[in-house]
């Protein structure tokens, strides 16, 4: 097997943690694909007789107040959740890396005026901007996307703008340039794949927090509306019925989802171990 | 000093400049009218024009702008719809209240962190390592409205130790006579035992909730920080020179591990700001994010623009406080403009 192969298997072997948050994000994965076909029940038919059930063997999760079973509604979330956090890491992955490469390769005023954008947005405590942003664009799934990926914007920016000013100066670009490379080729071609190790760290990170972000922001009810099912809606409706004691209507949706970003931020851990040993914490 | 302190201030205006642009337009973008809510639900079309005039909205954008910095240098930020009451007024009878769950929070936060993390650092690889990593990496997982109400669960419901979520202070209870705001000083200073007492109970839910969020942060930082310093040579000399071990690790490692994590105390700070509108809103807390949140729902946009401006502010402060910091803890560390 080639070294690779041999050195993903040391790092798993290794730290053990890294293979259960492996296997872990599959299971979500699997989950996000083929949810709906796998729920035993509807997760929006309603029956009011059997609401506030416990979990029994007919209802995995129990009930809910309007009788749904919750096992179907926290698998069918997972589709949605997951969406939304791939949609906003993708988006804010593909702008953030392309603006901070522009900053750090072509400097000067296009260096200066990004990172002061950057610096602004980051200037907020980001759930807050995230509300604003919703609230002022208005209460649908796209516009939690949207403000997800403006507020992890500046962490691609950052990461992406400091790798490529090291990189700058650096030999084979030199060489790259002197061969007739055009400065776009140039980016995309040799410093995107040098500078990416660093950027998948923080994508599996920034998975993790967007989840919760999305969760958040569904729970104080901007967002995403019931009653279509998505963990943060899950734990808010349940919310009432923790203090008397109903407690599986809240509980299984949110250790859904402390299990996925859980996952998400394992994932990223081995993914440093993997491609950046040096920056371990 | 005085002359570092204006200098970093003047590097953070821009960054206040942004605070309130960003702020201003974010709330001239929310839907619902001010003035048709003004004019009343009677009121014909010309009269909602008129209360528009009146309320200078109808001006082009870039005047509204202008007036609203006025506005705000003058310290108006404004009236809220629903209560009438000033916004400013309002932010700062209730800024205290959050202030005092963030403040208690950061503090338990650190005194379970540091320790977690320099021991993770000492005992590197062992399993004590690995349960560190575990434990903090749980805490960043769960989002912070289902840890608040899984400790209100367990220890309100279940075990019935702690009181009830309903707010900073046992219903009937008084609140101490204000000085400061945080009810567990001025208790202290009034000397009225029963209300501190009451204070901390209620508080010990919300904090903890706060604090197991952020214990992630901090341990890897400090660990990482320690890491590096204990490999240098100056703790090799120490230990070289017979020095005991918690003198090596106290006094010396310590000391130079700590410029790292109060940069990670500082972003901390800014996710603790961001989280607590949600935490008050689980706690019944009356502090700057749930008045936010009240007005959201219900389309007043004076109390979330304020409470937005508010919050840029404190964090674009916080940092400045955190740059002086480091010239106290590191003389090396020179800051210019």
């Amino acid at each position: 097997m080639n070294a690779t192969t041999r050195h993903v298997r040391y790092v798993l072997a290794e730290n053990p943690i890294s293979a259960v948050a492996a296997a872990l994000f599959a299971f979500f994965i699997v989950l996000a694909l083929f949810g709906p076909s796998i729920a035993p029940y509807d997760p929006l038919a309603s029956n009011a007789a059997r609401a506030l059930q416990p979990p029994s063997a007919a209802h995995w999760f129990g009930t809910d107040q309007l009788g749904r079973d919750i096992l179907s509604r926290v698998i069918v979330a997972t589709r949605l959740d997951l969406l939304i956090a791939v949609s906003a890491v993708a988006l804010s992955f593909v702008f953030g890396m392309a603006l901070g490469l522009a900053a750090g390769f072509y400097g000067g005023w296009w260096e200066r005026g990004v990172t002061r954008t950057a610096d602004t947005v980051m200037a907020f405590p980001l759930f807050v901007l995230a509300m604003g942003i919703v609230a002022a664009l208005g209460n649908t799934v796209g516009n939690i996307i949207l403000a997800t990926a403006i507020i992890n914007l500046p962490f691609y920016i950052r990461v992406a703008r400091a790798e490529t000013n090291v990189r700058r100066a650096a030999g084979y670009i030199e060489a790259a340039r002197l061969s007739g490379n055009s400065n776009l080729r140039i980016l995309a071609v040799h410093l995107f794949p040098n500078i990416l190790p660093p950027a998948m760290v923080q994508v599996s990170l920034n998975m993790g927090w967007a989840i919760l972000n999305a969760a958040g922001l569904s729970f104080i009810g901007l967002g995403v509306r019931p009653p279509t099912p998505e963990w943060g809606i899950l734990v808010a409706e349940g919310a009432a019925f923790i203090v008397s004691g109903e407690w599986w209507v809240s509980f299984f949706p949110g250790l859904a989802l402390m299990l996925a970003v859980f996952s998400f931020n394992l994932l990223g851990d081995a993914l440093r171990d993997i491609f950046d040993p040096r920056r371990r914490t | 000093m005085l002359k570092l302190i204006s200098l970093r201030l003047l590097a953070a205006t821009p960054n206040l400049i942004g605070v309130i642009v960003i702020t201003f337009i974010l709330t001239r973008a929310l839907p619902g009218d001010p003035a048709a809510y003004f004019a009343g639900a009677a009121a014909t079309p010309e009269a909602v024009e008129q209360v528009r005039k009146a309320l200078g909205l109808d001006r082009p954008l870039i005047e509204q702008f202008f007036r609203y910095v006025g506005d705000l240098a003058q310290g108006n930020l404004g009236l809220s719809l629903t209560t009438g009451q000033p916004v400013a007024q309002e932010i700062l009878t209730r800024l205290p209240a959050s202030l005092e769950l963030v403040l208690a929070a950061l503090l338990l936060a650190c005194a379970i962190a540091l320790p977690l993390g320099v021991l993770a650092a000492v005992r590197q690889g062992s399993w004590i390592d690995h349960l560190c990593r575990l434990i903090t990496t749980m805490g960043v997982s769960l989002p912070v409205f289902f840890t608040g109400l899984l400790l209100s669960y367990v220890f309100y419901f279940l075990l019935g130790w702690a009181p009830s979520p309903l707010g900073r202070l046992d219903p009937m209870h008084s609140p101490p006579p204000a000085l400061t705001g945080f009810y567990l000083i001025d208790a202290l200073v009034a000397r009225d035992l029963v209300a501190w007492w009451s204070s901390l109970k209620q508080m010990i839910l919300p904090t903890l909730t706060m604090a197991i969020f952020v214990l992630a942060p901090i341990a890897r930082m400090t660990r990482a920080s320690m890491l590096a310093v204990l490999s240098s040579d100056f703790i090799r000399t120490a230990r070289a020179s017979g020095l005991s071990a918690f003198t090596v690790l106290g006094r010396y490692a310590l000391r130079n591990a700590l410029l790292p994590v109060v940069t990670t105390l500082g972003m901390v700070f800014g996710f603790m700001l961001g989280s607590s509108v949600i935490i008050e809103k689980v706690f019944s807390w009356p502090g700057v994010g749930s008045y936010a949140i009240d007005a959201l729902t219900l389309s007043d946009y004076a109390p979330v623009q304020g409470f937005v401006l508010a919050m840029g502010v404190l964090f674009v402060l916080l940092n400045l406080l955190i740059d002086l910091a480091y010239t106290v803890i590191d003389p090396r560390v020179s800051l210019d403009a």
